[in-house]
């Protein structure tokens, strides 16, 4: 049984002239525990519409999602988005270590567990020494990994990623990809990420979802057998990642 | 900052300077029955017999200040957040607000005297109603403006819409509610002195008032004098208090200055 289910989803918004404009077409997917998987296509897709659905943070016009069999009408509490917007999902009035807690907080948990766990996460995505800075005295790099650790504190089964380094540079994008792939060895959290990259969707993921735009569809579904753990210079030298690279790229140029 | 706290020698001069010339000209003119020189009013402020009546007023207005100040910000506060995060509710009471609120506060004084008589319940009502109105407006502002990727946050988080207000809400509006309270803070103040002046039998405002009507000048100054120091300290606790509590706020802004 998948751990999460997303079943002929559709979304449609009511457009200026009465008619309605179809975001999203029929999407059908799963993910297992464990898994890792990542939602590739063009800026503009739908993208964050269908994590905004699958995480209960918008209603779908059609079809269902699950988590562990439950249908989703509301936020499932085995499932944490983060945001792309990380400085502006980020508590600028708490720490990094205040942010880290509220996540254990929202789940309930408080005292000195707590933040002994708040800290091992911050110490898990390489930020020791700075719990006590506040988000804007961090670079954008440093603050999304805040907002992981911070999702992480809720230990959510499922892991639900929007873009989440789309707005750093291109060496902290390589950097923060390689941290999350040791968190993701580390915890066994599935985790399912979107992003326009078709490079990192296939070196993060186990299988890739090609996504077509307007209205957003799933025109292929790649599964990548790229040997674990991968590197960022040998991987992504790989024939293999070349070719399917090349594949996805075709996929969404023939798609438009 | 630093420049803010450097001392402002210059304004000090200016001020001791008017000073100076207000004590030469009364004393020059013959006008210390309406017009007593400034060193009449400080001389008034250290007899016994004024000191002993003024920190008694003091300790009186302050409490009706402390009281009415509190208060209003704790309904407004909680009114602003319902009203900033309910459409509804502020579509309902708009038109209320609008009418109300450019209305001069001291209006409601003789309103307040018929409904609660003369007395601190009275003063301290008034406080409220004319307190209440820039935190209740700039609390509405802040949860409006609220970045709606925060709320998403907190729901994604498994938080209710209550946990939200509190722990997500009320701090990102926190500066803006700040904003208010500063700007009520002097409010506060008037009104509670208002009010004594047209309906008390004790506080600053009475004093002020009674000394004056009793031909006493140097008295009604020096008293004037406790009501400007009273407002001036108050203030500056407030910027000490705002301060520490938007330490994260202050450190924000100077950096996106640089």
């Amino acid at each position: 049984m998948p751990l999460l289910e997303v079943d002929a989803l559709c979304k449609s918004y009511d457009g200026s002239a009465g008619a309605a404009t179809l975001a999203i077409e029929n999407i059908s997917f799963a993910v297992e525990s464990g898994e890792f998987v990542a939602l590739v296509g063009p800026s503009g897709c739908g993208k964050t519409t269908l994590l905004m659905c699958i995480a209960g943070l918008a209603a779908p016009s059609g079809g269902r999602v699950a988590v562990k069999s439950k249908p989703v009408d509301r936020p499932p509490p085995d499932l944490v988005l983060v945001f792309q917007e990380y400085n502006r999902s980020l508590f600028a009035w708490r720490t990094v270590l205040g942010n880290v807690l509220f996540g254990l907080e929202a789940k309930g948990r408080s005292g000195t567990p707590a933040e002994e766990r708040a800290r091992r996460l911050i110490g898990l995505v390489g930020l020791e020494g700075f719990e006590r800075h506040y988000p804007w005295q961090l670079s954008g790099g440093m603050q999304q990994r805040v907002a992981i650790a911070r999702a992480l504190a809720y230990e959510p089964e499922v892991l639900l990623m929007d873009e989440p380094f789309g707005s750093v540079d291109a060496m902290t994008r390589l950097e923060l990809e390689d941290a999350l792939l040791g968190i993701w060895k580390e915890l066994g959290t599935t985790i399912l990420l979107v992003t326009h990259d078709i490079e990192e969707a296939i070196y993060l993921s186990d299988r890739v979802h090609v996504l077509a735009r307007r209205p957003s569809r799933v025109v292929e579904t790649v599964a990548v057998p790229l040997p674990r753990p991968r590197n960022q210079v040998s991987t992504r030298a790989e024939p293999g990642f070349m070719e399917l690279r090349n594949r996805i790229y075709r996929r969404i140029a023939d798609a438009g | 900052m630093r420049a803010e706290r450097r001392f402002n020698t210059a304004g000090v001069g200016l001020f001791a300077a008017l000073l100076l010339l207000w004590e030469v000209y009364s004393r020059a003119a013959g006008i210390q029955d309406y017009l007593p020189p400034p060193s009449a009013a400080l001389k008034a402020l250290v007899q016994p017999d004024v000191a002993r009546a003024l920190s008694g007023h003091l300790a009186g207005t302050l409490g009706r200040f402390v009281g009415g100040y509190f208060l209003a910000a704790a309904l407004a506060v909680a009114a602003g957040v319902v009203l900033g995060y309910s459409r509804f509710a502020y579509s309902v009471s708009e038109v209320i607000t609008e009418l109300l609120r450019p209305m001069p506060s001291v209006a409601i004084i003789p309103v307040a005297i018929l409904c609660l008589g003369i007395g601190d319940a009275m003063m301290i009502a008034v406080t409220v109603y004319a307190a209440a109105w820039p935190i209740l407006l700039n609390t509405i502002d802040g949860v409006r403006n609220l970045d709606r990727t925060l709320i998403d946050t907190g729901r994604t988080f498994g938080l209710g819409r209550l946990k939200i207000l509190w722990q997500v809400a009320l701090p990102a509006a926190a500066p803006y509610i700040a904003t208010g309270l500063r700007v009520s803070l002097p409010i506060a103040l008037i009104l509670v002195t208002t009010s004594e002046m047209v309906a008390g039998s004790a506080g600053l405002g009475y004093f002020i008032l009674d000394e004056e009507r009793s031909l006493r000048p140097a008295n009604m100054y020096a008293g004037i004098v406790v009501v400007a120091l009273q407002g001036y300290a108050l203030n500056r606790l407030f910027l000490l208090v705002e301060a520490r509590a938007l330490a994260w706020k202050r450190g924000m802004r100077t950096r996106g200055e640089a």
